[in-house]
């Protein structure tokens, strides 16, 4: 009896299937996926040129719009935007106009009338990038860049890519995300990817403290035990584990976090031997991974890092190209009409 | 016929009666002077009136009781006052609400008691009865004056949406009561289990990274606080039930004989979890909508007769309360214009019958505030007439309530309420 189409498509995709804004992979289509995963990798060599510059966002603003703060993030999403040629404008809210009360309604008003193009979108309040979407006027893009628990697109993508590069293909292979599932927006999107893009398992290992309320449902099957969880990996990804977990009895202590759910040698040693091992930064070494496999020659994580200006590049000029298709398009409609 | 219009009589012909036993049948004709029905059938038909009303293809009703509505007077004026908001009541078929204790300042005194009745008999368009706070500003920690506040006016007694800081206070809040023998409304929630969440925690929630409230806050504090009235012998009032397991507990309590009743709001009837899967502010509600099963148990509850009322849990807000990312919007929707087309769209499905629905939202609530809604000569003429087969579109203009984020604004609604009577005053005619 829902009176509202609760499907993401109708805000992040153009009628003709584009991407409008990039919200959450909830919806894409594996064509859709793979065309992300294609033109990240067409704007990898423009990383290695000399002049690392192409002119697709040439005469655009982009608004790194940050609720909470990210440096790693936010410097991809800078270099991506500045390499496709944009005019960045950093914005770090958490210590300006919010903090001083003002609503976040206001601050996009505001920032609209900068007559920005683009804004990219962090904060801790899952949903966050769609209202914003919702609110602010037909034409500007919003790229999510990490919504509360929700989801953070680009690092699952980036994430594909990384594994595409190393593993060709997506079918057949066994994943298993390890650790701080409950909270982590990567998860979320990363499990999502995998099933779209054809895995033939996705695995989480975690304490039940740590797993949402029937997470199968997501399309994972679910390990406590991190030694039987390692077996047949092909891939393993590690999540970053917050201090305060031991707060608000999640979790005993960080030693036995690490005994018990930990990556070290020996564990790696139990899944397939050009298992790939991942991990979205920064590291806590000694908490979720030991240094010798953060550093080891199965570590693909600088890959990543590498990846996500790609990846960034990529997500950013289709949804610009997809804002300025539809744009025609409406163009074209009022034309028909007045003629 | 105008709304407003006082000291006439009025006949009011044809139509299907609902006489608030849980019967419908042909209007034998309804005669109705200075403010009372004096006479049906053909002394009714042949007396010479002031007004005459045409109620063919309607179905007349008691007037609906709401257990539940947020008035906000005295306090959040930008949300919605007394006269906004009791003549929005008498949009959606209304003449009496109970008015929540939750107003600034909190309703725990003689004196805010006053304040709403005052404020209720020279602005309000429908009956207000107020419910009183039973902690010290709903705190949940000091008594309030409860002889004081039964004195001046309340109904009964609760703590709003907001929790008792623990059992030992819960039991002692009973206990006092019982000694007035005023009702106790509360919703149950564990407020340990409750801690931050605002959504069903359920498949939703999983996918969308929102905070969940488990059923189990729900459920625990449900068997607590029957168990509690179990040993005080309080008249205990479950408010807004939202999930299957509760109705369960209560119908089972009932069977050994706990003096416990319960309602529900129509949206927990109508919608689940996944109203909120676009992050919808407007879903945004406490208890949280939960799973299908959920729903189909509560209207079954309702169906039953476990659920006694049905209620609005009308909460106004002004447009900055839900502008927001969800989790930082405010709980609640505007519902109380739209409370008969939700239900009759239960009824149009199949999921509940006609007859549950007007006795849920008629001589259920009334039983529970001491009321005795019927349609007979000498009862007061406080009716609803409504035409099952009409539609309405509701929208940010058309609503009269402050509230303008109702859930199904813009979408076509079958059910309309064309007048209301209460005390045989027209608050609402219809006029198209």
């Amino acid at each position: 009896m829902t009176a509202i189409d609760p499907s993401p498509n109708h805000l992040q995709l153009t009628r003709g299937g584009q991407l409008r804004h990039f919200l959450t992979l909830d919806g894409l289509n594996r064509e859709l996926l793979t065309d992300i995963l294609d033109t990240a990798d067409s704007f990898i060599e423009v990383g290695e040129r000399s002049i690392k510059k192409v002119p697709l966002l040439r005469g655009r603003t982009v608004v790194n719009l940050f609720f909470e703060s990210s440096t790693r993030t936010r410097s991809t999403f800078e270099l991506a935007a500045k390499r496709l040629s944009a005019d960045v404008l950093n914005l770090d809210i958490s210590t300006s106009a919010t903090s001083k009360g003002e609503s976040l309604s206001d601050t996009l008003l505001n920032l609209e009338a900068m007559a920005s193009d683009m804004f990219v979108v962090r904060h801790s309040q899952s949903g966050a990038p769609h209202f914003i979407a919702e609110s602010v006027t037909p034409g500007v893009a919003i790229i999510n860049a990490g919504d509360g628990r929700h989801a953070h697109p680009t690092q699952a993508m980036l994430d594909m890519l990384t594994i595409r590069q190393h593993k060709r293909s997506f079918a057949g292979l066994k994943v298993a995300i390890v650790g701080d599932i409950l909270h982590s927006r990567v998860a979320r999107s990363q499990i999502r990817a995998l099933n779209e893009l054809g895995a033939e398992e996705v695995r989480v290992i975690a304490p039940g403290t740590l797993l949402p309320r029937d997470v199968e449902d997501l399309g994972c099957t679910v390990e406590y035990d991190m030694i039987r969880g390692m077996r047949d990996l092909d891939v393993v990804i590690m999540l970053r584990l917050q201090k305060e977990r031991m707060e608000g009895a999640l979790l005993p202590s960080e030693r036995e976090f690490y005994r018990l759910y930990g990556l070290n040698q020996d564990k790696l040693a139990l899944a397939k031997p050009d298992c790939i091992v991942m991990h979205p930064g920064p590291i806590n070494r000694g908490v979720e991974i030991e240094s010798a496999v953060a550093d080891g020659p199965q570590s693909v994580i600088l890959n990543q890092v590498t990846n996500g200006i790609a990846i960034r590049m990529a997500v950013m000029s289709m949804a610009m190209g997809g804002q300025m298709a539809e744009r025609q398009q409406k163009q074209m409609e009022r034309e028909g009409g007045r003629a | 016929m105008k709304a407003g219009s006082q000291d006439k009589s009025l006949k009011i012909t044809g139509g299907t009666l609902f006489d608030g036993t849980g019967t419908e049948s042909d209007n034998p004709g309804l005669l109705i002077k200075e403010g009372k029905i004096v006479a049906m059938g053909a002394d009714a038909l042949s007396a010479e009136v002031d007004q005459q009303y045409d109620a063919s293809g309607y179905v007349i009703a008691p007037g609906f009781i709401d257990l539940c509505c947020n008035l906000r007077e005295p306090g959040n004026g930008q949300k919605g006052n007394i006269a906004s908001e009791t003549l929005a009541a008498a949009h959606g078929g209304f003449t009496t609400v109970c008015a929540s204790p939750e107003t600034s300042p909190v309703n725990d005194s003689s004196a805010v008691t006053h304040l709403i009745r005052d404020g209720a008999s020279s602005r309000g368009s429908v009956r207000v009865l107020p419910i009183g706070a039973i902690t010290r500003g709903l705190e949940g920690e000091l008594l309030s004056d409860l002889a004081g506040l039964k004195n001046a006016g309340c109904v009964a007694v609760g703590n709003g949406s907001r929790g008792i800081k623990n059992a030992r206070i819960m039991r002692r809040c009973m206990a006092y009561a019982r000694t007035f023998g005023l009702t106790v409304m509360f919703s149950p929630e564990n407020q340990a289990l409750a801690a931050d969440g605002y959504a069903h925690d359920g498949q939703v929630t999983t996918r969308l990274g929102l905070l969940g409230i488990p059923e189990v806050a729900e459920t625990a504090a449900v068997m607590e606080m029957l168990l509690l009235a179990e040993e005080t012998g309080v008249k205990l009032h479950l408010s807004q039930l939202s999930s299957g397991r509760s109705v369960e507990m209560v119908a089972a309590a009932r069977q050994r004989g706990v003096k416990v009743t319960a309602d529900v709001a129509m949206h927990q009837l109508c919608f689940t979890e996944e109203a909120l899967a676009g992050f919808d502010s407007r879903y945004h509600v406490r208890p949280p909508l939960r799973s299908e099963a959920d729903r189909q148990a509560l209207v079954a509850g309702v169906q039953a007769g476990v659920i006694d009322a049905i209620v609005s849990q009308h909460q106004p807000h002004d447009t900055a309360a839900k502008q927001a990312p969800l989790p930082a919007t405010e709980p609640g929707l505007s519902s109380i214009e739209s409370v008969l087309s939700l239900g009759l769209e239960l009824v149009e499905s199949g999921e509940l019958s006609r007859q549950r629905l007007l006795t849920a939202l008629t001589e259920g609530p009334g039983r529970i505030v001491g009321l005795s809604p019927e349609i007979t000569c000498g009862a007061v003429a406080d009716l609803c007439i409504f035409n099952p087969a009409a539609s309405w579109q509701p929208s940010e203009q058309t609503l009269v309530s402050t509230g303008k984020h109702a859930p199904l604004v813009e979408r076509k609604l079958s059910g309309k309420v064309e007048l209301t009577l209460v005390a045989g005053r027209p608050v609402w005619v219809d006029s198209h």
